[in-house]
C-alpha cells in the first residue's frame, strides 16, 4: 500500500500528495439507526476523491461529518495529521474546508457577486469600526477580496450575471454560483454534494470541466458525491463505495468497477 | 431618458462598490445634502422643525437601526421602544451627571449603552428564531419600560417619575431645553442622521452586511462558509441598538424635552418603527427614510389638507386620518410588498428607458 507521506502518480500523470484528511473508524448513529458504520478512508492532497453508493448509503452523512454538521459517536477525523476536536461548522470552514449542498443553499436575497463575496468572509478581518467609515484598510481589503472573487467569477464564466439577484437564476446557474461561492474561499479541501444532480448532459459536461480545471489550476483537493457513474469514473482518482453505511470498496475507478461487492450493491443482491 | 447611466463606466472595483455608482445618483445625493445643510437651517421656523423635521429625522435613525436588525439580519425585534427608552434614560443620566460635556458625546455614549443592552437581549437569538424571537424581544420591551418606571435612580428621584431635559450646549449653542433655537435642534439631529446613514450603508455593503444577509437568507449555509452565527447576530443587535439608542436620546432630549417612559416608549413605538421599515422596505437604507417619511409626514399632510384646505372639524379629521393611513398601508403592501424602496427601484428602472419602450 501507499506510504503516508508520499503519494502516487495518477493514470494521467498528476502527482498526488500526502494525506490531507483521514477518517478513522467513523461511526454515526441517529438514535437506533447507524448511518455510518466504522468507516475509514483518506483524502490525499490534489486528488479528486469520489464517494458513491446507492440511495441512503450514508454518503451525505459522511460529508456532513467532514464539514462538522454531524459529530460521529465513534472514530476521529484527522485533518493534516492532527486529530480534529469537536468543531462547529464555521470553525471547520475557517480551517480551509468549503462545500456545496445537494439542494442549493445560496443566499437568495443577494446578488451573485455578493454571494461569491460571502465566500471570502473567512479572509476578511477588518473590524467594524474601520468598516463603518470605509476608509484605509476596509476599502483595501474589500478591493483585494473582490479581485479574488472576480477571478473565480471569470473562471466559472458567470461574469454576465454578476449583479443579478440569485433568486432570478435558473437551476444550472445557481449550482455554478454555489460552486463559485465555495471556490472563492480558496479552500484546501472542497466538498461537492451531488454537483451534477438535475443537470442535462451539456451542463454536466460544463461542470465536469470546471471540476477538473479547478483541481488542475488551483490545486484544490476535491471530494465529491455523485450518482452519474460515467462522470464519477471519468473525474475521480480514487473512489469510496458505501452501501448501508458500510464501506464496500475503495480504490481507483477500475478497481472499484471490478469489485464484486460493488457490483452486487448496484445490481441488487439480497443482503444477509 | 431622464435617468441616465449610459457612459457611466466603473473602471476600478472601489468605483463599482461605492454607494452611488451612477453619477446622476451621486449628484442628486450631494444636492439633497446641500439643501439639507445649507438651505433648510436658514429658512425653517419652529413649527416646521418640531412638527416635521425633528420627528422625521429621529424616526429615520430608529428605522435605520431596526432595519439593520430586521431587514439585513432577519432577526425580528419588537423591543425598539424599550431600546429607545434605554437611549433616552442613558442620555438623561449623562446630561445630569456631566453637564459641561458636549451633547454630541452624550448622544453617542447613549447609543453605546443601548448597544450593550441590545447585545444582552440579543443573546436568545442564537436559539430562538422568527416569531418566537419577536416574543422574546417583547420581553425586553416590557422589562425595560418597567425598569425605568420602578427604579427611581433612573429618573433622579423626581417626584413625577418623568425625566425632563436640561439646557445643554454644543459649541456654545443650545440644542436642548425650551429656549433652543429651532435651526440648531434641526442641524444637531441632521448630523446624527447623516452619520447613521453613512455608517449603516458602509457596514451593510461590506463584510458585516454580507454576514448579516447570509444569516438572514440561510443560516445553515452561512455557518458552512465560516460565519459565526452568534457573533454576527450579536453584532447586528449591537449596531441596531446603537442607532436606536441615538434616536431615543434625541427623541427625549431634543424633540420632546420631557418624557414619561410608559407613554412615549411603549409597545406602540416598537410597532410604529417596525411598520416604518416594512412600508419603507426591509433591507434598504433609503427604505428607512421613506418609511419614516410616510408615517411621520403623511399624517401632518393629511391634517393640513383636510382641516386647512377642506375645512373639516379636527375631531373628525383625527379619526379619518387613521382610516386613510391604514387604508394606504394596506394598498401599498398589496401593490408592492417590498415597500417604497422597491417602488423607487422599479421607477428608476422605468425611467432609464422612458419614454421609449425598449
Amino acid at each position: 500500500m501507499l506510504d503516508q507521506a508520499d503519494g502516487y502518480l495518477t493514470a494521467d500523470g498528476r502527482q498526488i500528495g500526502p494525506v490531507v484528511m483521514e477518517m478513522q473508524n467513523i461511526t454515526l448513529r441517529f438514535g437506533g439507526v447507524e448511518a455510518i458504520k466504522d468507516i475509514s478512508f483518506d483524502i490525499r492532497e490534489g486528488e479528486v476523491r469520489a464517494i458513491i453508493g446507492p440511495n441512503g448509503a450514508g454518503k451525505s452523512s459522511m460529508l456532513n461529518v467532514i464539514s462538522g454538521f454531524y459529530v460521529p459517536q465513534e472514530g476521529q477525523v484527522l485533518y493534516k495529521g492532527v486529530p480534529r476536536p469537536q468543531m462547529r461548522p464555521y470553525q471547520v470552514a475557517r480551517q480551509g474546508i468549503a462545500r456545496t449542498f445537494q439542494n442549493i443553499a445560496l443566499f437568495e436575497g443577494m446578488s451573485v457577486l455578493d454571494n461569491v463575496m460571502t465566500g471570502r468572509l473567512t479572509h476578511m478581518k477588518t473590524g467594524m469600526f474601520a468598516q463603518a467609515f470605509w476608509k484605509g484598510r476596509a476599502e483595501k481589503e474589500e478591493t483585494e477580496n473582490r479581485e479574488v472573487a472576480e477571478k473565480i467569477i471569470d473562471f466559472l464564466e458567470i461574469q454576465a450575471i454578476r449583479k443579478t439577484p440569485v433568486s432570478r437564476l435558473p437551476y444550472g446557474l445557481k449550482k455554478r454560483v454555489e460552486l463559485a461561492r465555495a471556490l472563492a474561499a480558496e479552500p484546501e479541501l472542497l466538498l461537492l454534494d451531488e454537483p451534477m444532480a438535475g443537470m442535462n448532459v451539456e451542463e454536466k459536461e460544463d461542470m465536469s470541466r470546471f471540476i477538473l480545471s479547478m483541481n488542475d489550476e488551483f490545486g484544490t483537493t476535491i471530494a465529491l458525491i455523485e450518482h452519474d457513474m460515467g462522470v464519477v469514473m471519468d473525474l475521480s482518482d480514487r473512489v469510496v463505495v458505501m452501501d448501508y453505511g458500510k464501506k464496500i470498496g475503495d480504490g481507483t475507478p477500475d478497481e472499484v468497477r471490478n469489485n464484486q461487492a460493488v457490483i452486487d450493491a448496484y445490481l441488487g443482491v439480497s443482503h444477509d | 431618458m431622464f435617468y441616465r447611466e449610459a457612459g457611466d463606466f466603473s473602471t476600478t472595483y472601489p468605483q463599482d462598490s461605492q454607494t452611488f455608482p451612477i453619477r446622476f445618483d451621486r449628484i442628486r445625493y450631494y444636492f439633497v445634502l446641500a439643501i439639507a445643510f445649507l438651505v433648510i437651517p436658514f429658512v425653517v421656523n419652529d413649527y416646521w422643525v418640531s412638527a416635521i423635521f425633528l420627528p422625521f429625522l429621529i424616526y429615520s435613525i430608529a428605522a435605520i437601526g431596526l432595519n439593520i436588525l430586521v431587514g439585513y439580519c432577519g432577526q425580528v425585534s419588537l423591543g425598539t421602544g424599550g431600546f429607545m427608552a434605554v437611549g433616552a434614560f442613558a442620555c438623561y443620566k449623562l446630561m445630569t451627571a456631566f453637564p459641561e460635556v458636549s451633547m454630541f458625546v452624550h448622544v453617542l455614549l447613549s447609543g453605546a449603552v443601548t448597544a450593550g443592552v441590545g447585545v444582552l437581549f440579543g443573546l436568545p437569538s442564537l436559539r430562538i428564531k422568527g416569531f418566537y424571537l419577536a416574543v422574546a424581544t417583547l420581553a425586553a420591551q416590557f422589562f425595560l419600560v418597567w425598569l425605568f418606571n420602578r427604579v427611581p435612580w433612573f429618573y433622579n428621584y423626581s417626584a413625577t417619575g418623568q425625566i425632563s431635559s436640561p439646557d445643554r450646549e454644543v459649541f456654545g449653542i443650545l440644542v436642548t431645553g425650551a429656549s433652543k433655537p429651532a435651526w440648531a435642534a434641526y442641524l444637531f439631529c441632521l448630523v446624527f442622521v447623516m452619520f447613521s446613514a453613512v455608517v449603516a450603508r458602509n457596514l451593510t455593503r461590506g463584510s458585516f452586511g454580507r454576514k448579516w444577509m447570509a444569516i438572514r437568507d440561510m443560516d445553515i449555509a452561512a455557518e458552512i462558509i465560516g460565519v459565526n452565527p452568534l457573533a454576527s447576530k450579536l453584532s447586528a443587535f449591537a449596531v441596531s441598538s446603537f442607532f436606536i439608542g441615538i434616536s431615543g436620546a434625541l427623541f427625549f432630549s431634543v424633540y420632546l424635552g420631557a418624557v414619561e417612559v410608559g407613554e412615549v416608549f411603549g409597545i406602540q413605538k416598537s410597532f410604529l418603527v417596525l411598520f416604518m421599515i416594512i412600508i419603507g422596505g426591509l433591507g434598504s437604507i433609503f427604505g428607512s427614510f421613506a418609511g419614516a417619511a410616510f408615517l411621520v409626514l403623511l399624517p401632518v399632510l393629511l391634517k393640513n389638507v383636510l382641516v386647512g384646505v377642506l375645512g373639516w372639524p379636527t375631531d373628525i379629521e383625527a379619526h379619518f386620518e387613521l382610516v386613510i393611513i391604514g387604508g394606504l398601508i394596506i394598498t401599498f403592501l398589496i401593490a408592492e410588498p417590498h415597500g417604497i424602496a422597491q417602488l423607487w427601484r422599479v421607477a428608476k428602472e422605468k425611467l432609464r428607458l422612458w419614454p421609449f419602450p425598449h
